[in-house]
């Protein structure tokens, strides 16, 4: 009954100190171990706890099989966690950091996505013309009519994927000026010129400068690259009166694209779309359309990363707990001795669930560094256009920060659940049989 | 058989390190079973029988790339061809964009085609004489509660009626259900009327998503396709034909490279679990070494001793796996019973079972072969010393 | 049992003959001659005694007879075969059918119940499971612990263990029994029974007995004892 008790008693301290350590900030960690250090540095309990964990350590060696299994079983863990997590993160970077909130997309109303989305020449001049909308020093309207075409092309790997098309003006610089030709030049309007998107020219099969593509019934020429560092290095870019007809669009658009006077201009901006008779239209800002398309997808992923790395955790605590019961277990006589020698049980359970910290620490850095050192620059690609085009979406991993740390917390969880029962069984041992043993 | 106990008694001699052994060993199967569902319903969806005999022409641009209507005829004359139906994709939602599911405009005769489907006759007749008629799977109706003769209205994302209104709507003639098992996704999908939706749009009247055929032979399915294309060749409307099976395939591998995920996923967590089992099979083994011993002095062949330790590696990841599997089994089978057939999981059946078992039983011979080695060659002397 | 004793019957030569038998150790570059030249025969159904000081070569001896280890020179016989020539293979299924060793530490399988424990050397035979069952129940009467046939190990006190030990060594009906100090870790009354029980199985039930004891009392239930020491054997008979 007493012993029922204490393993219920367990059990809720495992599950509040969880609770408080998921919701715990960087700092709160760090003060906790500027904490722990404080008490193992000042205390008696804590230079004795210290002096335990000392002697623990110096048999690790003799124990390196059973110690490897909880670094290693933890590394995959967070290996995986972090490398799942950030898949999630790049594509939602890529997305979110996409477009801005002083310009806005205007399409067909409906259409939820530019893909789907028809207007006419006459829609685009219209648009241009509303209130909000920021003119050049000529007076003209910094308005970019664009129409968005997919395209299905080999990619490295030699199978076919759909790839987006845009056709622009020379408008579509000026709304976006993060996009940048890193080499060659900007298409020459009226010829069959294209730009091609870093992510493209990576990830798709014969794209250099200076090469010929195919495209419908006409030969075109790569003529420059360009980098936004964001959704639209997964396009290639045309001029739209060129591209159009090739693609049986004739003058049709997908979308426009202004220029605000400032973000707060929006809502009249807006307000004007919704009452013009002329216009059926449905207009967002381009930060809000990029992130509305990401949220669902990383969502999904964080979710399945999670899982996965939930059911991985369980498996690797029940490791950490075979290893430390038995390292507890070929301690025992010295554990007994020291005991008996005058050591309370506080020191015997810190050294042991200290020593299992660590372990784990040492694991979760591990895989913190693989998943960074494979994934930190791995570039990825999914169906992520949105619509019926499927268009893909080319993005990089994102190893951050906060990903990295995320791991390890989860490193140190493990290790505490995988400690703490083996602690208390060190502790509990009556001497005498512990003694006796062996 | 007659040497069970004795693997047996060597696995509950330390019951608690045996039962965390096959937790750990528990975790990864049931990991395993769920994506390997995930994967084999990825792997299958371009492998069904049906998939096999239809073929899909599109743009040689690319899917969104609209066919003119004339092409109709001429497919009609391809030899090999016994059915041509014309099909748009339609993208409309209903009441709201997370209630997304595939919804298509096709000709009356697309059943022909489209033999993943059980619709019944009468049903069928009134879908090829109802101008707005639609039928729906049995998953999709079952979701929004659709009753036969209901309306039902979709908001277009890409084609508005004439008068320039978003809204459709459709009068419900039938419900299908999926031939196969296998194919139970498609029971998420509507299909109405392809002449009412070419009518009624705004433009781009007469111009078709894409074709769906069936051919004859589905051994002479290439043979079709490459004529199939030739008929449009260096004209301004050039084709791509591949088997609806291929095209689903080349979907998917679009989405993601699943099975290199899963396989990359399943790496790690093996790995972790033979180096986590391996070392307590050397535990156990490092203790029973004057166990070992004895049997040898009493006569038990070096052989019989390797096969003793490998058989009882063997068996401890065998009783943590197919636990898992099973686990693995009640998830899949829960989830797709509470979140419905598009879940793409594969039921955990045969062949994810028996990939299952020979990795389990590979699983537990590479962590039991050092420990087994190491007990068939121990030297009775040695070992009754203590050595 | 009677095949034993028809055996004694049919051949009237020594059981154990041994010639010339040394063994060596090499532990690096050096090496450590434990036995040397040893003669020796062992009558059948005889109870043989084996004493001696610590490291003198006794265990070495025993382990040679057993068939757990090969001499370095000499040759050995056992039943009329030649064992110091055989392969570990062979050795082996020559142990299983001619054997039955007892140790200092009874050597149990802790998993096992005192009843599988004495099967353990039928599984190596064809006998079926029943066959099995039974013939481990009459070692077990033999020994006088059919009672305790459902009992761990850990459940059964050292004297017992012992008993159970000897009978899974007689289980398979080897002639010869080899006995590592059987009585070297128990109390002087379980001592007795133990030594008893070996006696008895040499008196009525023909077997041959080779035993190392340190105990003089121990080696009085012998029929023959001889001392080693230093690896050379030096003789001293004495009648029980
Ligand atoms: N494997 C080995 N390698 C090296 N030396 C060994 C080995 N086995 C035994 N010896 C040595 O051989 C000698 C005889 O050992 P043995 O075990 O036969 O002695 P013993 O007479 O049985 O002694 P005790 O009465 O203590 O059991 C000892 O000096 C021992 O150190
Ligand atoms: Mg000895």
């Amino acid at each position: 009954m007493n012993k029922f008790l204490l393993g219920l008693l367990l059990v809720v301290v495992l599950i509040v100190c969880l609770v408080v350590w998921s919701l715990l900030p960087w700092y709160g960690a760090v003060a906790a171990a500027v904490l722990l250090a404080l008490w193992l540095a000042l205390t008696a309990t804590g230079r004795r706890t210290l002096s335990v964990t000392g002697v623990g350590l110096a048999t690790l060696r003799s124990r390196w099989g059973a110690s490897s299994v909880i670094v290693i079983g933890i590394a995959g863990v967070v290996g995986v966690l972090v490398a799942m997590l950030a898949m999630g993160e790049g594509l939602q970077a890529t997305l979110q950091g996409t477009g801005s909130a002083d310009t806005a997309i205007v399409i067909r109303a409906g259409s939820q996505v530019e893909s789907n989305s028809v207007l006419m020449h006459s829609d685009a001049v219209l648009i241009g013309q509303q209130p909000g909308v920021a003119r050049d020093a000529t007076g003209h309207p910094i308005a970019s009519p664009e129409v968005l075409l997919a395209v299905s092309l080999p990619k490295n790997n030699g199978q076919d994927a759909n790839l987006s098309v845009r056709g622009v003006g020379e408008e579509a610089w000026a709304v976006r000026p993060n996009v940048k030709i890193i080499a060659g030049r900007k298409f020459t309007p009226g010829t069959l010129e294209l730009d091609v998107g870093k992510g493209v020219m990576a990830q798709f099969k014969g794209m250099a400068i200076g090469s010929d593509l195919q495209l419908g019934s006409q030969k075109w020429k790569i003529v420059g690259e360009f980098d936004s560092g964001d959704a639209f290095n997964s396009e290639i870019w045309a001029d739209a009166s060129t591209i159009g007809p090739v693609f049986h669009r004739g003058s049709s658009l997908s979308s426009v694209t202004v220029r605000l006077t400032s973000p707060s201009a929006f809502t009249v901006f807006k307000a004007a779309l919704a009452t013009n008779p002329q216009l059926k239209v449905d207009a967002e800002t381009t930060h809000q359309y990029f992130a509305d398309q990401a949220g669902g997808i990383n969502k999904l992923i964080r979710w399945l990363g999670t899982t996965i790395a939930i059911i991985m955790a369980i498996g690797a605590i029940f490791g950490a707990l075979n290893s430390m019961y038995a390292a507890v277990a070929t301690r025992a006589r010295e554990i007994a001795t020291l005991r008996a020698v005058g050591f309370q049980g506080t020191p015997v359970v810190a050294s042991v669930l200290l020593e299992t910290m660590l372990l784990a620490l040492a694991g979760g850095v591990l895989g913190a560094f693989v998943a960074w050192a494979v994934f930190g620059h791995f570039t990825a690609s999914t169906s992520a256009g949105g619509g019926f085009s499927f268009t893909q979406m080319i993005f990089q991993f994102r190893v951050t920060p906060a990903l990295l740390w995320t791991g390890i917390k989860w490193a140190l969880a493990i290790g505490f659940i995988g400690g703490l029962f083996p602690a208390v069984r060190a502790a509990r041992l009556p001497v005498t049989t512990a003694l006796r043993e062996l | 058989m007659k040497y069970f106990h004795l693997v047996w008694s060597a696995l509950m001699r330390r019951k608690t390190r045996t039962l965390f052994t096959m937790f750990s060993v528990l975790a990864a199967f049931l990991l395993f079973g769920m994506l390997d569902s995930v994967r084999t319903s990825f792997a299958d969806a371009g492998h069904s029988v049906s998939g096999a005999h239809q073929l899909i022409t599109m743009s040689k641009l690319g899917l969104g790339n609209q066919l003119p209507l004339s092409l109709q005829s001429r497919l009609e004359a391809v030899p090999g061809l016994t059915a041509v139906a014309r099909v748009s994709w339609f993208g409309g939602i209903y009441q709201d964009p997370k209630n997304f599911f595939p919804n298509e405009a096709v000709s009356a005769n697309y059943f022909a085609v489209q033999d993943a489907v059980v619709l019944p006759p009468d049903q069928l007749k009134a879908f090829q004489s109802t101008r707005d008629g639609a039928v729906v799977g049995a998953t999709l109706a079952k979701r929004f509660g659709w009753k036969v003769g209901q309306q039902i209205p979709l908001e277009a994302t890409i084609w508005p009626q004439k008068d320039g209104s978003n809204t459709w709507t459709f009068k419900l003639v039938g419900i299908f259900h999926a031939r196969d098992a296998s194919e139970k996704s498609i029971e998420g999908v509507m299909f109405f009327r392809w002449k009412y939706f070419d009518e009624a749009r705004q433009f781009a009247q007469g111009s078709v998503g894409w074709y769906q055929t069936r051919v004859a032979n589905p051994e002479h399915a290439d043979q079709v396709a490459t004529a199939i294309d030739a008929l449009s060749k260096n004209s301004d409307h050039e084709t791509k034909t591949v088997t609806a099976n291929a095209f689903t395939a080349s979907f998917i591998s679009q989405l993601a490279n699943i099975g290199l995920i899963v396989g990359a996923i399943m790496a790690a967590v093996f790995f972790t679990l033979i180096l986590l089992t391996g070392n307590t099979m050397a535990q156990a083994v490092r203790e029973r070494i004057p166990e070992l011993a004895v049997l040898k002095t009493i006569g038990f062949s070096n052989r019989s001793v390797l096969l003793l330790v490998l058989a009882e590696a063997v068996l401890l990841v065998v009783i943590g796996g197919v636990a898992g599997m099973l686990l693995a089994a009640g998830v899949v089978g829960g989830l797709k019973a509470a979140l419905g057939s598009q879940l793409p999981m594969a039921p955990v059946g045969g062949s994810i079972w028996g990939e299952a078992l020979i990795l389990m039983i590979l699983i537990g011979v590479v962590v039991g072969v050092l420990p087994a080695l190491r007990g068939m060659r121990l030297k009775i002397v040695d070992a009754l010393a203590g050595r | 049992m009677n095949a034993a004793v028809a055996e004694v019957q049919a051949n009237n030569g020594p059981l154990v003959q041994i010639r010339g038998l040394s063994k060596v150790y090499t532990r690096g570059k050096q090496k450590l001659e434990v036995l040397h030249h040893i003669d020796l025969d062992i009558a059948r159904g005889d109870f043989f005694a084996l004493m001696g000081p610590s490291g003198s070569g006794k265990t070495t001896l025993l382990n040679l007879i057993g068939g757990l280890d090969s001499p370095a020179q000499g040759s050995l016989t056992v039943g009329g075969k030649r064992i110091d020539t055989m392969g570990e293979g062979d050795l082996a299924r020559w142990r299983a059918a001619n054997v039955g060793f007892v140790f200092q530490f009874y050597n149990l399988m802790p998993g096992l119940t005192a009843q599988k424990n004495v099967e353990l050397p039928l599984l190596l035979t064809r006998l079926s499971s029943a066959k099995r069952r039974q013939n481990a129940a009459i070692a077990l009467q033999l020994v006088g612990l059919s009672d305790r046939a459902s009992h761990k190990p850990s459940e059964l006190s050292g004297g017992q263990q012992q008993r159970v030990a000897i009978a899974r060594a007689i289980v398979s009906d080897p002639s010869l029994l080899v006995c590592d100090e059987p009585t070297g870790d128990l109390d002087r009354q379980s001592a007795e029974d133990v030594l008893g029980l070996l006696q008895r199985l040499n008196r009525e039930h023909g077997k041959t007995i080779v035993m190392v004891t340190h105990d003089p009392k121990a080696a009085e239930y012998a029929s023959h004892t001889l001392h080693l020491d230093k690896g050379t054997l030096v003789e001293h008979a004495t009648v029980a």
